[in-house]
């Protein structure tokens, strides 16, 4: 049995949680928004591994296995369309991309 | 205070240390560093959950390989330091407290919830040798087949998306 | 000293890893004499012969060099960056040592095994993962010397790197589908018998020999380490000196030692999943060869003897007289019936380990260096296929009544 309590790893996922939307709101770089949602998807997966163990059952590994890959295919998919943007724009900053026509 | 509570402690602050670091940094460069801490920890925490396998993965996909593309993109872009603009007035002395208060809110919830009083009597916890590989790849390749052959298209298919969209135009 | 007895795990553990870090540390100074002494005589010359004697002392002197020489610090560098990098690389390269068996785990004092640091359930997978974060050493190296040619040089090596990493892995897979596990000590025990149990030959019940993939994984290895011939980010007549053009002395001694124990990590690998680990290769039932250690050592002390009465003169001569009597009380040692079983797994591995170093330093001295198109293409569109068409033949061959684990 763990001798740390499963909640509080809950809690330390609400706070990494927290801290990735906090990257994503207020960041004006793209890569760093990119890296907020990538904080995001690690505190899920360190949610869904605490779960795992507390009811003893690997599905919850498997399911943070399946995020690892998909978090791997949208980091690719995405820093290439940033790559694009950045070629067109000349400029890594997000509050100059809000107009939807150059 | 045991060895298992002092290593959560530890990887704990460190990972919210590189999250606030991932913040508060003006180099994009540092923020990666700091967002490969935070993995790193994650995988240690992994490990005290028992998830080894997890674990190793992490940190060979996640810090080993995708945190190595977003310093390569940092790299070819050149990406320099942020520009900042004033922060409200009100947002550190309103902000932090109020979002010290939600967190001291979620934390007494969640402790008190009924997943922390089952694990905390050991009702339906594994033994204490953790996921063995075998029984992960079990699972994996009979009850979660498809998936897992689907995940494989998705990544064929953001290859050759990522290998179209960054390519030179002739 | 009871403390030592309440505690054996931490106590034999701090020893362990105390030695361990002495003898790497050791072995990687003498690495670099044994380069340069096997590439001279390649070269018709002697290589390192006066400092001490037969250039001995060589490493100690590069050593102090490295220690003495001014610390300069490009100062539109980006600091942090560039102090941690040459920390990074070394760190990384020597906790991989931590995971390699180096005997049998059998050989115990107080409980706890002499020659295993440390026996982790998915050893293999571990040591993949540290070796995949030894990109950051030379992209961020790269990166923060704020200078072209190190940023060349450190974009080339690390997509160089992270390209011949696949193939790294995926040749490996094919002994991972013939042992059935992720740890060593169980590779190695399933490779018990004679050299011809051994992973890269072994074609009996449940194997299939795996010589294809051991070359692939070899070619990689060598592209991994950046090592001639797939060293072109880092050679001195292409992009100055690659990314380790702005660092000097002691963090370009990092550098160093990092390739260095990278090649030692890589070379103790190949003889653990592939030439049996520290098993010997002749049959359990001939006794003669626990006399081999002590033996060769008794030989090596006696060449030493001859050498330094006929060819050395002044100090060499006493330097080399010192050397001799270490030889011949490490072979009295070796020769002594308690120490001749315990030796023996050490005594194994280590000849395989010299041996494939050897072959690196061998091509280093023979071979030309690919140009980095020709690098690429080659890890991409031939090291790639060839491994994957040897996990899949494994595979479908592990799966065929006569040969799978289970038929």
């Amino acid at each position: 049995m763990s001798v740390v309590p499963i909640s509080y790893y809950l809690v330390l996922s609400a706070i990494l949680f927290g801290l990735g939307a906090v990257a994503v709101v207020f960041k004006r770089n793209i890569i760093t928004i990119f890296m907020g949602i990538e904080l995001m998807l690690n505190a899920v997966n360190l949610a869904f591994v605490a779960f795992a163990r507390a009811h003893g059952q690997l599905d919850g590994l498997v399911f943070v296995f399946f995020v690892i890959v998909v978090a791997a295919a949208e980091a690719a998919v995405g820093l290439a369309i940033v790559i694009m943007l950045t070629k067109n724009r000349q400029s890594l900053n997000v509050e100059r991309d809000s107009l939807l026509k150059f | 205070m045991s060895v298992p509570f002092i290593l959560f402690f530890l990887c704990a602050l460190l990972a919210v240390a590189g999250a606030i670091l991932l913040i508060m940094v003006r180099e994009p460069i540092h923020s990666a560093l700091s967002l490969i801490l935070v993995m790193m920890s994650l995988a240690v925490l992994y490990l005290l959950l028992g998830a080894a396998f997890i674990a190793a993965v992490q940190i060979i996909v996640y810090a080993g390989a995708i945190m190595v593309l977003f310093v390569f993109v940092i790299m070819l872009l050149n990406a320099g330091t942020e520009e900042r603009t004033d922060w409200s007035r009100i947002a550190k002395p309103m902000g932090l407290p109020l979002a010290f208060f939600l967190l001291l809110v979620i934390a007494r919830w969640l402790s008190r919830s009924a997943i922390a009083a089952t694990v905390a009597n050991g009702v339906g916890a594994p033994s204490n040798e953790g996921v063995s590989t075998r029984a992960l790849s079990m699972a994996l390749f009979q009850q979660y087949l498809f998936p897992f052959e689907a995940t494989s298209i998705l990544i064929l298919i953001a290859l050759l998306g990522a290998l179209i969209l960054a390519r030179k135009d002739e | 000293m009871e403390f030592i007895t309440q505690h054996p795990v931490l106590v034999v553990s701090l020893v362990k890893i105390a030695v361990l870090l002495f003898v790497v540390m050791t072995a990687l100074a003498y690495l670099t004499w044994f380069e340069r002494k096997v590439v001279a005589h390649i070269q018709s010359r002697w290589g390192p012969y006066f400092v001490g004697a037969h250039g001995l002392l060589q490493p100690l002197a590069d050593g102090l060099k490295f220690l003495f020489k001014e610390d300069m610090t490009p100062p539109t560098s980006d600091k942090f960056t560039y102090t941690i990098a040459p920390f990074l690389a070394l760190a990384l390269a020597l906790t991989a040592i931590a995971l390699i068996p180096f005997g049998p785990p059998s050989v115990q004092v107080l409980g706890q095994p002499v020659f295993v640091v440390s026996n982790v359930d998915i050893g293999l997978l571990f040591l993949f993962a540290v070796t995949s974060m030894g990109v950051y050493g030379v992209a961020l190296a790269g990166w923060s010397s704020n200078s072209k040619y190190p940023l060349l040089g450190g974009l080339r090596s690390s997509a160089q790197m992270i390209s011949y990493e696949v193939s790294l892995t995926i040749s490996v897979v094919g002994v991972l589908l013939v042992a059935g596990t992720l740890n060593f000590n169980e590779i190695i025990a399933q490779q018990s018998g004679a050299f011809w149990h051994w992973n890269i030959i072994r074609f009996d019940h449940g194997a299939f020999p795996q010589i294809v993939g051991f070359l692939c994984y070899m070619t990689a290895a060598i592209a991994e380490t950046n090592r001639i011939p797939f060293d072109l980010p880092e050679a001195e007549t292409e992009l100055v000196a690659g990314f380790h053009t702005e660092y000097s002395s002691f963090k370009f001694a990092m550098f160093f030692m990092a390739e260095y124990a990278n090649m030692i990590t890589v070379s103790c690998l190949a003889t653990i999943l592939f030439f049996g680990g520290w098993l010997s290769p002749f049959p359990d039932g001939w006794t003669w060869q626990l006399v081999l250690p002590g033996a060769g050592l008794v030989l090596l002390g006696m060449y030493c003897g001859w050498d330094t009465f006929v060819n050395m003169r002044g100090i060499a001569r006493l330097q080399l007289a010192v050397v001799t009597m270490l030889c011949l009380v490490g072979g009295a040692i070796c020769l002594m019936p308690a120490v001749q079983p315990v030796i023996q797994g050490p005594f194994w591995f280590t000849t395989k380990v010299v041996a494939f170093l050897f072959f690196y330093v061998w091509t280093r001295g023979t071979l030309p260096r690919f140009r980095y198109d020709q690098l690429m293409s080659f890890g991409w569109k031939l090291l790639l296929p060839v491994s994957l068409a040897n996990l899949v033949v494994t595979s479908f061959v592990m799966v065929l009544p006569y040969f799978g684990r289970h038929g």
